[in-house]
């Protein structure tokens, strides 16, 4: 019998929910804990003692944590669709863009949702050329990991779902069709790929989590 | 390693980030041609081969880039098989040194220049990663184990940093965290980590040159 699966996250997080879309394409079965971000449980501090952050995987009774690391290990644990590609170069750069998103990205999209005046104006500068980088380096392709999403792919699920949902709740126009072509055909494959589209949290929910904030949660990692 | 392989570095001598890959490459016997960049005037070559960041280190093999150290460091350990392993087999162990890795990379540059420019709190803060680091070591030689691994590859060109940290923060390494420097004296005995280290001196008065104009530019 298979070694039971935990996943300690929060339903509204694009992090957690990378994990559970990386279980979902390996067809592991796994039970999701919610965790009260407010008041950690003494499971996730136990199990993530260093950052006390969700996502945490759970699997034979061993802790790991931080999204892109729990990823990995998912790729490297269970057979299936690969998430990683084959080849160490294309693994290089995949892990390059999946760091460049992850860190630079969704930092600099965040914080031009959230902030105001003259400090908003200047994160979209920002945020949009990143923005420009991420859509020259689509080159057209259905997917950042080619015919099929991959690694690149799970981790932009901010850009994927997120964004769009935040921008409708703060009132803000940063990723259009006019300006980001490619980046825009992009999401509507990512939102319409099967195991991606059964997924997903609840639009409306979402919409109404982050519309009820005036401040941001936490910041992007939370 | 092929007799064609062809393996460059764009480098600079005081970055620790470009140290890991030296260290990397050295474990593995892979022998490289090293290009000096310079940060205010940077080469074509690097706006070529890193586009993005435009940033060294950058590992060009064969004509191809790889940018980010900790990246470029697993793209050596993927390819060049033969030797010196330095992610262990285990996934679990694995997940566990990319790990630490990770919050080397997210804790130790940050707070270790937030020490040099003398900020508050930065130091207390720093002290206590250390500590926890050297709780993950525990009684191990290398945090690798046995021998040195990735984690042990990401954290010892920190050991550059460690007078500058002493003397901007006021306080001793070997009195805060005996078992870190334990190690890194240990590390400093494997040829791959000696030959891809700057000579300490050097590197501690460039940090203070660094300062001094750091402060200059504040008072002016």
């Amino acid at each position: 019998m298979a070694e039971p699966v935990k996943l300690f996250g929060v339903w509204a997080s694009p992090f957690s929910w990378r994990v559970e879309t990386a279980l979902k394409l390996k067809g592991v079965k796994y039970e999701f804990i919610e965790e009260d971000l407010t008041n950690k449980s003494d499971l996730l501090v136990k199990y993530n003692p260093v950052h006390k952050k969700i996502p945490v995987l759970l699997h034979k009774g061993k802790p790991i944590c931080e999204s892109l690391v729990i990823l990995e290990y998912i790729d490297e644990t269970w057979k299936g669709i690969s998430i990683l590609p084959e080849d160490p170069y294309e693994r290089a750069i995949a892990r390059f863009w999946a760091k460049f998103i992850d860190e630079k990205c969704n930092h600099a999209l965040w914080t031009a949702c959230w902030s105001k005046d003259n400090e908003q104006e200047k994160a979209i500068e920002e945020a949009c050329e990143f923005l420009k980088t991420l859509e020259t380096q689509l080159k057209g392709n259905k997917f950042f990991g080619g015919e099929t999403i991959g690694f690149v792919d799970i981790v932009a699920n901010f850009i994927g779902f997120w964004l769009g949902i935040i921008q409708e709740a703060v009132g803000l126009e940063l990723l259009t069709v006019e300006k980001f072509p490619n980046l825009c055909k992009w999401i509507d494959n990512y939102v319409n790929c099967p195991v991606i589209k059964a997924n997903l949290p609840p639009r409306d929910e979402l919409l109404a989590y982050f519309k009820a904030r005036q401040q941001p949660p936490t910041g992007p990692k939370y | 390693m092929a007799e064609s392989d062809q393996v460059t570095l764009l480098d600079l001598w005081a970055s620790p980030f470009a140290m890991r890959v030296k260290i990397a490459l050295a474990e593995k016997g892979i022998e490289f041609e090293s290009r000096e960049d310079d940060l205010s005037n940077k080469s074509p070559l690097l706006l070529e081969m890193n586009p993005v960041k435009k940033q060294i280190p950058v590992l060009i093999h064969n004509g191809k880039p790889v940018c980010e150290s900790l990246i470029i460091v697993q793209y050596i350990d993927e390819v060049w098989t033969h030797k010196s392993p330095l992610l262990p087999r285990d996934p679990c162990q694995r997940a566990h040194a990319r790990f630490w890795a990770d919050y080397v990379d997210k804790k130790i540059c940050s707070l270790g220049r937030m020490v040099w420019s003398a900020q508050e709190g930065a130091k207390k803060e720093l002290i206590e990663c250390f500590k926890l680091l050297e709780d993950e070591l525990g009684d191990k030689p290398y945090f690798g184990g046995e021998s040195l691994g990735f984690v042990d590859v990401a954290l010892v060109p920190f050991l550059t940093w460690f007078s500058m940290l002493e003397h901007c923060g006021n306080f001793s390494m070997v009195e805060e965290c005996p078992t870190l420097v334990a190690w890194a004296h240990r590390c400093m005995e494997k040829e791959s980590v000696s030959k891809s280290l700057p000579d300490l001196d050097k590197i501690f008065g460039y940090f203070m040159e660094l300062r001094k104009k750091h402060e200059a530019k504040k008072n002016a």
